[in-house]
């Protein structure tokens, strides 16, 4: 059997099924627990780098779940697709090999971050039924298969958010997202209606096929638009996630950063892939602009008068989501012009698709780095902290990486996507760019003020007794930093071999559709 | 909860076994009748919720065994599920490798499957398994009434502050 044809699924199956057996295993104890929780990440994160491969070196992959071949479309001359079809191109590939890096890094974090808690057989339960949604709603192929996905991460995400209910404001953390969310699975409910009223078809690829803007399609976008710019964090609907992003245990954290990023990617494949050329007006991408500068510029004006150290990282993952909808709404303005889209437009998207890459990979790093600065001083105030480097070498270098990644400081990963950013929205309108210049200098600001004050300075007394984190958190960090030092060190490589790949596979929407559409074996 | 009166104690004894009846009842039929595994599992679950009114919460909770609720149901109707699903594989994941054509003839040990196929087995599966999950929630609902009382937290657990 030719297991590389399978990949898509085992990609969604490996993490269900560790969901299913972490109860069972932990009747074995500790330890075999453990060892499942960390294989079952291990694995799911190479089926993901496998898939990403393959997609790159073999074109669209899709699968046919329960077909009689897993290749088979349109089985037995039917016109449109009936079964639910997982269609991985190489956004969707790339976007899972990051939802993956960040779920093993935050399971291998968890093991010592967690340990002295009850209630870990849930955790682990809940953790890679989260990952399993989080990857599900990158490959799915299907407008309602994705909600169900939605509903599954959300789920999970309200039980972990409120996992140490002991504390209210976990639990009005997980409140909070547990109403936004819902309200946002319900539009997006309400969208797939509309568009299956209207083509009795559910499968995005075919839809695409058969658009025709009117007021019902107009109806579903703005649904679709603005429930996955609520679930991603964009300005005015941004009020859950600094909350929950510091109310929930920092390894989870970590993965609901990526289970954002899922979100952006849902956003962008309805825009690109099934409304496309079709979106006609400027209005949309205009809106997802706004979002874009509003989100980046008032995120970051909140994050620096932050005390509270991760809540201070969550209000800047606001004004970081701000970027990557810039780069997508200007890739979308001038969708349907060829010259400017071949002179800035595809910038643009790559620009904003890579910043989606570097933008997990050192908000993770950030988050595990401020929860082991908490697991070893029991502090999240800032004003309570000092002196850190010396008693944490490994972690305060870890966390100047990332600083320096988020703030845009060249060669830093971050300063490659964000210049091409720059350098695209300039084209539009230089005050795009003037904002997000702006929003880059006051984040530097803030992380130099977060910098110093945790770790440099005059010791504290009470910090006396500090000691640096066990090795399974350092290695969960360590796994960030090396994917963001690659990322820096090779950005002519990373550029053209991760996200012009997925740039590319975003803006030809004739391609997504023409894989599924254009008849089975 | 205090325990209901004695003639509501007998209807419960007489009438709650029916409701497990009808429930796997429509579990075994959800592949073709309205209902399923999902909606039988549910009506499983009513059974404890009925004994729970009648009974009052200090005599079913001391009955009750939560780790078969979590072990044998939950954990068995999720894995035969997901294993059903893995059958296929040599086709694709969830291929209903026992089903036949409309008509065909079936002989051997397939004359005793319908031709439904994994179809009927994971609608059974999803039974168990909601059977299971809904008969915790309506234990951990339950508990959650009492949580007012006593002190916040069970004994054995470590949160976040204590």
């Amino acid at each position: 059997m030719n297991w590389n044809e399978h990949l898509p699924a085992l990609l969604l199956a490996l993490p269900l099924l560790g969901a299913f057996l972490a109860p069972l295993c932990s009747l074995g104890g500790k330890t075999v627990r453990n060892a499942m929780f960390m294989a079952i990440s291990f694995l799911t994160l190479l089926v993901a780098f496998f898939l990403w491969r393959t997609v790159l070196a073999e074109g669209i992959q899709y699968y046919v779940m329960g077909g009689e071949g897993s290749r088979l479309s349109l089985p037995s001359g039917m016109a449109v697709p009936v079964r639910i079809i997982l269609e991985v191109d190489a956004l969707s590939a790339f976007m899972a090999l990051c939802g993956a890096i960040a779920s093993f890094a935050g399971a291998l974090f968890s093991l010592n971050y967690m340990s002295r808690f009850t209630g870990l057989s849930r955790f682990a339960s809940l953790y890679l039924l989260l990952t399993a949604g989080m990857l599900g709603m990158m490959i799915t192929g299907d407008i309602f298969n994705f909600f169900v996905f939605i509903e599954v991460s959300s789920i999970a995400s309200f039980g972990l958010i409120a996992f140490w209910r002991d504390r209210p404001a976990a639990v009005e953390a997980s409140f909070k997202y547990a109403l936004i969310s819902q309200v946002g699975s319900m539009f997006i409910l309400v969208a797939a209606g509309c568009l299956y009223g209207r083509y009795n078809m559910l499968n995005m690829a075919a839809i695409g096929s058969a658009l025709q803007m009117g007021t019902m399609e107009k109806l579903a976008l703005v649904f679709l638009v603005g429930s996955l710019a609520m679930k991603c964090g964009a300005f005015p609907m941004h009020m859950w996630l600094p909350d929950g992003y510091a109310e929930a245990p920092t390894g989870v954290t970590c993965l609901l950063v990526a289970v954002s990023q899922a979100s952006l990617y849902g956003l962008a494949r309805v825009c690109f892939s099934v409304y496309g050329i079709a979106i006609g007006s400027a209005f949309i991408p205009w809106m997802i602009i706004v979002f874009g500068l509003a989100s980046m510029f008032f995120g970051v004006a909140m994050a620096v008068v932050q005390h509270d150290m991760k809540r201070l990282i969550g209000y800047h993952s606001v004004s970081q989501v701000g970027y990557m909808l810039l780069g997508l709404g200007v890739g979308l303005l001038v969708l349907g012009d060829p010259r400017a889209m071949a002179e800035f437009g595809m910038t643009a998207v790559t620009g904003g698709l890579f910043h989606a890459f570097n933008y997990t990979m050192y908000k993770a790093l950030l988050f595990l780095a401020a929860g082991a600065v908490y697991y070893a001083t029991g502090k999240r105030d800032l004003n309570d902290m000092g002196g850190l480097a010396r008693k944490m070498p490994y972690t305060a270098v870890m966390f100047l990486i990332a600083s320096a990644a988020i703030s845009g400081l060249p060669p830093f990963n971050g300063f490659v996507s964000k210049l091409l950013i720059y350098e695209s929205s300039f084209a539009v309108h230089p005050f795009l760019a003037v904002v997000a210049l702006v929003t880059s200098v006051l984040t530097l600001a803030s992380f130099v003020k977060v910098f110093q004050t945790a770790f440099l300075g005059p010791e504290k007394g009470v910090l006396a007794g500090v000691r640096e984190v066990p090795p399974a958190m350092l290695a969960g960090m360590a796994v960030l930093t090396v994917v963001v030092l690659g990322l820096t060190l090779f950005p002519s490589w990373s550029l053209s071999n991760v996200a012009e790949p997925a740039a590319r596979a975003l803006v030809d929407q004739s391609g997504y559709i023409g894989a599924i559409m254009g008849g089975g074996m | 909860m205090r325990p209901l009166s004695v003639v509501v104690r007998t209807g419960c004894d007489f009438f709650a076994w029916f409701m497990i009846v009808f429930g796997v009842n429509i579990v075994i039929h959800g592949y073709m009748t309205p209902g399923g595994g999902f909606q039988g599992g549910a009506i499983i679950a009513t059974f404890l919720a009925f004994l729970l009114v009648a009974y009052g919460g200090k005599k079913v909770l001391s009955w009750v065994n939560e780790k078969i609720y979590e072990f044998l149901f939950e954990e068995l109707g999720l894995i035969c599920f997901f294993v059903l699903a893995l059958l296929g594989i040599g086709n694709s994941f969830f291929y209903n490798f026992l089903a036949s054509p409309l008509g065909a003839e079936r002989t051997g040990i397939m004359s005793l499957i319908s031709p439904a196929g994994t179809t009927v087995f994971m609608s059974i599966a999803v039974g168990i398994e909601v059977t299971g999950a809904l008969s915790l929630v309506i234990i951990a609902m339950f508990r959650g009434i009492r949580q007012f009382a006593g002190p916040s937290l069970p004994e054995e657990e470590i949160g976040h502050d204590r």
